[in-house]
């Protein structure tokens, strides 16, 4: 055996040398009711079908609480008084004012983040490490940047003034539960909308627990309402004729049925949808950066990201020591306890997604696909998915088609940067891609060629308030964030 | 001169930079104001409908990679080249549809917007671009780029300057076009066609149907390869079944019936970003 086979064998015993005792966060310190209610005109109220749903803790799958399954009449209470908070109050509130709410919303969730972390990482099983240094400051940044735009919207659009659109109502994914919250609420408030918005069945805790706190702001009641329940209670959003506009973020599957049923109605819509994007490595990339940003790209959030680069485009040169590398970097993450401060990877966010994720496993074994998975331990209980390359795969594959939301990356190689656009291009999504290389030219070139909302250059999975968000094609449309994000909540006349 | 018989035109489809009859060989009669017969007009097919959308999408990286600039040039000598056919237009209108007064106006005034779209090309990526102050280490910026393509519904009430209204925004953006004319006024499309033809705008950029919108509707919504409709017809059955049928592709769309198109007001940046999308680039900071 050579000396270089010897230390890679060695580098690969994991289990000796890179262990790390437990380092859990206490969840002691958070208070989580046994149920929640539905937030409706500033008051926690019961559902009129007295039918109650409960969220689990996907790495342990005990029950964290019991939630209200609001059904149509819920939904007209919340519709109703968000149209009366429209009328007679936000919209006639002067603009300053509306944006002085923001703000202290913006800042009870600075005081309180530890423990939205805490309790976001519990319902949804991503690691703690994210909550507390992704998830949570964006969400306290995405409010304290539109609580500014507030008073400032007839400088963002030349030529118009801006007006609300009145009630939006807003849809939400289980992803990144209060983050998408934010994403929604803060600038349909700063443009003088009021909301009602619906978090994902299985992680409305955040969102109830943003309810109390919008309570502790003082928000004038009606101005958001937070409904939770499943797809159908999403429905009687979307058919609500009394709501003007309707914001989703969720799978392109479903963001499809919305825009349909969208016809033959004056309604707006934003649809920010699936993704598959490509991370394409040129053989002048800088190899362990881009390693780093391949990592990031699809096990960030147990890979449950629309815009994870789920693709790896590799020139063909470096192909064998980038995996290589790759490999290696993936043997040193930790799958388990979310809450433990040493964990990379999370637990996947519910049964039916690890079995979705297994099943595209299993179909990529029967096609003959090349399959490699980290030697990780997982914990006993809870839904697990160890990092995965899914190697041998072609264009046409289900699996590179199709969007997996887990922590599985195939693995293409390419020739000539045509031949790398042309790959990335080949879906039907255009959420967002990936560009390494160290030649600038090359970045704008390629850049320019990729069918996608978002170029992340030397550099992936990076997100900020005043940074535009959202795809082309089939991954939505409409834009979230920045200066382009508050025009799907304004009439421009 | 009255002994002398005068020449008739056919009126034909434009799909690619090409004049061509409907595969169908179907027709339909376009009448002028007193219900008379006017011109023979084609009456396109699906497959002309498809062979359209090919000759956009083949078209679309060229148009949409040419300079701002260049595309300003185009769109300026579209405005030369009907300027040179403005009393054409004026006596086409006249027969077809309006007033002599309103057909003067009209072609005016769409003389007009494109001479304002030909300056916009240059200028709406730099207002509706932004330098985003991202918190972290990264160069960030967020540019407006062409949708694609573009399928186009003109409205029957304004014949020609609802044409203009519609075509020059979404080729000034980069886009590529394939555009259903009205009904009852084609015979202004096929001149307008003309007009593109000898004004440097390269094939399948602008392309232009005559027919039925029964026909053709139901296959430009369905169609996959169609990135966005511009729909300015105001019958409601139609504009529920694109609707209905843009969300197989996730159609970017919009009505626009109920527009008066006359108005200064009708003409603003704000419908060239209707078919454009936001793309943001980030880059890291550092040495």
């Amino acid at each position: 055996m050579s000396e270089k086979e010897l230390t890679t064998r060695q580098s690969l015993r994991f289990d000796e040398l890179w262990s790390y005792d437990p380092a859990p966060e206490s969840p002691d310190y958070v208070k989580i009711k046994e149920q929640y209610q539905l937030f409706i005109d500033g008051k926690f109220q019961e559902p009129e079908s007295g039918n109650y749903f409960d969220s689990v803790n996907p790495s342990n799958e005990e029950v964290l609480a019991l939630f209200a399954e609001a059904g149509k009449k819920d939904v007209d209470k919340a519709v109703a008084a968000a149209r009366k908070a429209h009328n007679g109050v936000w919209s006639k509130m002067p603009a300053k004012e509306r944006g002085k709410y923001i703000y202290r919303i913006a800042r009870l969730l600075q005081e309180r983040a530890r423990e939205f972390a805490i309790i976001e990482s519990m319902d949804s099983g991503k690691p703690i490490r994210e909550s507390r240094d992704i998830d949570i400051p964006q969400v306290i940044a995405h409010f304290f940047y539109h609580a500014g735009w507030a008073d400032k919207l007839k400088y963002a659009f030349p030529g118009v003034d801006p007006k609300p659109l009145g009630v939006a109502g807003q849809i939400i994914p289980w992803n990144f539960p209060l983050l998408m919250a934010a994403w929604k609420i803060a600038p349909a408030l700063a443009t003088g909308n009021t909301v009602v918005i619906k978090p994902a069945e299985t992680t409305p805790l955040s969102a109830l627990k943003l309810a109390e706190l919008i309570q502790d702001a003082d928000l004038p009641p009606g101005v958001v309402n937070i409904v939770t329940g499943a797809g159908e209670t999403g429905m009687e959003i979307v058919r609500h004729p009394d709501i003007d506009k309707i914001a989703f973020t969720g799978s392109t599957e479903v963001g499809k049925i919305i825009q349909k049923a969208m016809a033959g109605t004056d309604r707006k819509y934003t649809l920010e949808l699936g993704g598959k994007a490509a991370n394409i490595i040129f053989d002048d990339a800088p190899v362990n950066q881009a390693v780093e940003g391949i990592v990031n790209g699809i096990f960030f959030n147990q890979g449950h990201v629309c815009c994870a680069g789920s693709r790896l485009l590799v020139q063909e040169g470096i192909a064998d020591e980038l995996v290589q590398k790759l490999k290696m970097r993936m043997e040193t993450l930790i799958v388990g306890d979310p809450l433990d401060k040493n964990t990379d990877i999370g637990a996947i966010n519910s049964k039916v997604q690890l079995d979705r994720i297994l099943g595209f496993l299993s179909e990529s074994v029967e096609s003959d696909q090349r399959i490699y998975q980290t030697k990780c331990d997982l914990p006993e209980k809870g839904y697990w998915c160890r990092p995965t390359l899914v190697e041998n795969v072609s264009q046409s594959h289900r699996i590179v088609q199709e969007e997996v939301f887990g922590p599985v990356l195939t693995i293409q190689t390419f020739r000539t940067p045509a031949e790398a656009v042309s790959l990335t291009n080949n879906t039907p999504y255009g959420l967002s891609g990936g560009v390494w290389t160290d030649k600038g030219s090359k970045i704008f070139k390629v850049g320019k060629s990729i069918r996608a909302g978002v170029i992340w250059a030397n550099t992936f999975n990076k997100f900020d308030p005043t940074s535009p968000f959202g795809g082309y094609k089939e991954s939505g449309i409409g834009r979230e964030g920045g200066i382009h994000g508050l025009s799907p909540y304004l009439e421009l006349s | 001169m009255s002994n002398r018989l005068n020449v008739l035109k056919t009126c034909k489809l434009y799909i690619g930079g090409k004049f061509s009859r409907s595969e169908s060989e179907h027709y339909f009669p376009a009448l002028d104001k007193k219900q008379k017969p006017l011109a023979n007009l084609c009456r396109a097919s699906r497959k002309d409908l498809r062979n359209a959308v090919q000759a956009a999408r083949k078209a679309q990286s060229d148009w949409s990679g040419r300079a701002a600039y260049n595309r300003g040039q185009i769109l300026y000598r579209m405005a030369e080249m009907m300027e040179g056919r403005r009393e054409q237009f004026i006596a086409e209108l006249e027969r077809a549809a309006v007033s002599r007064r309103r057909a003067e106006n009209e072609t005016d005034t769409a003389i007009d917007r494109l001479v304002h779209y030909a300056g916009w090309t240059d200028k709406y990526s730099a207002l509706f671009s932004s330098v985003n102050p991202v918190a972290s280490p990264h160069f960030n910026f967020s540019i407006p780029e062409p949708t694609g393509i573009v399928g186009i519904v003109a409205p029957d009430d304004y014949p020609l300057i609802g044409l203009i209204s519609l075509i020059a925004p979404v080729i000034a953006g980069g886009n590529t076009c394939v555009v259903i004319s009205s009904e009852k006024y084609g015979s202004i499309a096929c001149t307008l066609a003309e007009v593109i033809h000898s004004s440097d705008v390269p094939g399948g950029v602008v392309n232009i149907l005559t027919g039925f919108r029964a026909d053709l509707i139901p296959h430009l919504a369905t169609h996959m390869d169609v990135n966005a409709v511009l729909c300015a017809a105001d019958d409601p059955e139609q504009k529920k079944n694109i609707q209905e049928s843009a969300h197989l592709n996730v159609k970017r769309v919009h009505f626009y019936d109920g527009t008066n198109w006359m108005k200064e007001e009708s003409q603003t940046p704000y419908y060239i970003m209707d078919v454009q999308e936001v793309k943001t680039t980030w880059h890291p900071v550092g040495i």
